[in-house]
């Protein structure tokens, strides 16, 4: 019999070393002060998000700028379940999920209607949607937004170190969860159509993939995470408003920034977009509104001259892979000669 | 019910503002299929220009249009050919992200220069005269004629389109590229002149814009918005559904309005939304997206 193999030699070291950084960052709180906590935590969110959008743009060719609605849907979700109906902040951010999938439907629905481009913008009109109809929500704010009232809060964990703990944790696991489960939706059979559809849509169509049903799915499936990660992002903050759960800059811009520049449609470029995203952003910082002009420009320059981002350029020129996630079939001939050997 | 039809005839005017802002859109849409998410700052852009001409020449901001138009039609010419011409190709993602990026690039380029500070075109006289229609139902001038230039903007689009050497580059290159080619056409050259075009259009829906209310740095994308939705709703590819859509979403937004402050912005979404889930291809459609 004939075998698949997934790993090569740099997706075994790339393994090593994502296991080992994880243990790194697991142990943090005991190494780092709290603003290094805090740093990671969003660095955690972005590389979720990030690629939460490349799976939906990178892979399934649809390219939203709407993202937002999912991010500002959980986190109003986290507001709504936490104050209304008393559920543990932690226990809401899970149940976020599967209610940003079932928002996600019906939207679906109505926005698969567009092609192209014209989907991106209207994504982008459903998440416009959303932050108007939660500014008309006064139980949560208004238009001008709410804190999360100190006994849902200390309800978490009564001392603050404790609850920054928690909330670090809690990040970091969102962030291996969302990641381990694209990982393992590559390496499934909807992950080989998704690959095929990824390099030529028509292509995959001729070849029996139902490509309506697997964009569906990835969409879906993208505004479960975006809704968990949302949820998470506005734990952390501990105030929301209509303009910040909905910010096209932070949730979409940043976002898309990242993953281009770091390599689209591979699930090791939004990790290292983030990286240099906060590398430029702490060197940056203090320009202001010239840094976001700054990244704009980059972003540019990327897509025209690089447009498979620095990931890209690496796994061309090297032949790379950080995870498991190549095809290659290993013939049966050799796979005895290996077995036979003691 | 003359309160109503003063709420529904301000909703045809500004509905032509909004045409405004599709037509560039749909113009460059249907000439090479790009998407310019970056429009809606165009807009903006296009204010802050006039902005500019008026205070250092002193002139009224319809004057300014002499100046405004052709300015933003050669950034546009400029932009194509300098940038947007790469992007184009089988790929959806690199048009849409490179104008995306041009967005964020226009929108705090803006910012760093002016400051967040709301600005506004003052017209004069002109800004405040009205007069009645019929009985208790009152137009003001102003609203009047940036509905008429709006009309007679997509009608000179339509000639254009119909009956000149222009026109018919742009309808033969929208219908099959490389056969355009192969005639002699430079392809390059005509999506630049289709960009001047657009941006021309862009430079009056923007003065009219700054004219008619307060302009910040960060309004551009819910122009964008707005024009999209226009086109959606009118139908891809037709000039006069643009107008139709314009005049729908301004109206619905109207009433929204009407029935409380909230639902404005709320009342045009929707309206789209509804277009979209019950007719799809819009209301006029001519080509499939």
């Amino acid at each position: 019999m004939s075998r698949i193999e997934h790993a090569t030699r740099s997706s075994r070291i790339g393994v090593i070393l994502i296991a080992v950084a994880l243990v790194v960052l697991a142990f943090a709180p005991y190494w780092g002060d709290r603003q290094t906590l805090r740093l990671l935590a969003e660095v955690f969110t972005f590389v979720a998000l990030a690629s939460l959008w490349n799976l939906l743009a990178g892979y399934a060719g649809l390219v939203s700028v709407g993202q937002q609605a999912f991010v500002g849907l959980g986190g109003y979700l986290l507001f709504a379940l936490a104050m209304l109906l008393d559920v543990h902040p932690i226990a809401a951010i899970f149940i976020a999920g599967p209610l940003g999938a079932l928002v996600a439907i019906p939207v679906a629905a109505l926005i698969f209607r567009l092609r192209g481009a014209y989907f991106a913008i209207g994504t982008w009109v459903v998440a416009e949607v959303f932050r108007l109809l939660a500014s008309q929500i006064s139980v949560l704010g208004g238009g001008s937004g709410i804190s999360l009232p100190a006994a849902v809060v200390i309800a978490m964990a009564p001392s603050r170190q404790m609850r920054e703990f928690e909330i670090y944790w809690l990040a970091l696991a969102l962030t291996v969860i969302v990641l381990a489960a694209i990982v393992a939706l590559l390496r499934s059979r909807h992950g080989l159509a998704l690959t095929a559809l990824r390099d030529n849509e028509a292509a995959a169509q001729s070849c029996g993939i139902d490509v309506t049903r697997i964009k569906f799915l990835v969409y879906v499936l993208t505004a479960f995470g975006t809704a968990m990660i949302g949820a998470l992002i506005f734990l952390q903050k501990l105030r929301i408003s209509p303009d910040t759960a909905f910010s096209v800059n932070d949730w979409t811009a940043f976002v898309i920034f990242i993953t281009v520049i770091g390599g689209i449609g591979r699930v090791e470029g939004p990790i290292i977009g983030t990286i240099i995203f906060f590398v430029m952003r702490q060197a940056l910082a203090d320009l202001g509104s010239m840094y976001l002009l700054i990244m704009g420009a980059v972003a540019i320059v990327v897509m025209l001259w690089a447009p498979k981002g620095l990931w890209g350029l690496i796994a061309e020129r090297f032949g790379w892979q950080a995870l498991p996630l190549q095809r290659r079939l290993v013939p049966a001939t050799k796979l005895n000669e290996t077995e036979r050997k003691p | 019910m003359t309160e109503w039809l003063n709420v529904i005839l301000q909703g045809v005017l500004i509905g032509g503002l909004y045409a405004m802002f599709a037509a560039g859109l749909s113009l460059i849409f249907g000439v090479m299929r790009l998407v310019n998410i970056a429009h809606g700052d165009l807009i903006v852009l296009a204010a802050y220009v006039a902005l500019m001409v008026t205070q250092t020449l002193g002139i009224d901001p319809l004057t300014s249009l002499l100046l405004v138009t052709p300015t933003m039609a050669i950034i546009g010419y400029a932009l194509q050919r300098g940038l947007l011409n790469r992007t184009l190709g089988d790929d959806l993602l690199p048009p849409l992200l490179v104008t995306f990026g041009l967005s964020i690039i226009i929108q705090n380029g803006l910012l760093e220069l002016f400051t967040a500070d709301s600005r506004k075109l003052q017209a004069g006289a002109i800004e405040i005269q009205t007069f009645q229609v019929i009985e208790g139902v009152w137009v003001g001038l102003l609203p009047l004629i940036q509905f008429l230039v709006a009309v007679a903007v997509i009608a000179a689009l339509q000639v254009l389109f119909y009956r000149t050497a222009l026109g018919r580059a742009f309808r033969a290159t929208s219908d099959d590229q490389p056969v355009a080619q192969l005639m002699g056409l430079d392809t390059r050259h005509v999506f630049g002149m289709a960009m001047a075009l657009s941006l021309a259009i862009v430079a009056i829906a923007g003065v009219f814009l700054a004219v008619r209310a307060n302009f910040d740095p960060a309004i551009g994308s819910a122009r964008l918005i707005f024009g999209f939705e226009a086109v959606i709703i009118g139908g891809l590819g037709s000039m006069w559904g643009t107008l139709a859509g314009g005049v729908i979403l301004g109206v619905s937004q109207a009433i929204g309005a009407q029935i409380d402050p909230g639902w404005q912005l709320l009342a045009g979404h929707l309206a789209f939304l509804v277009i979209l889930a019950v007719r799809p291809q819009g209301l006029f459609p001519k080509v499939s997206g």
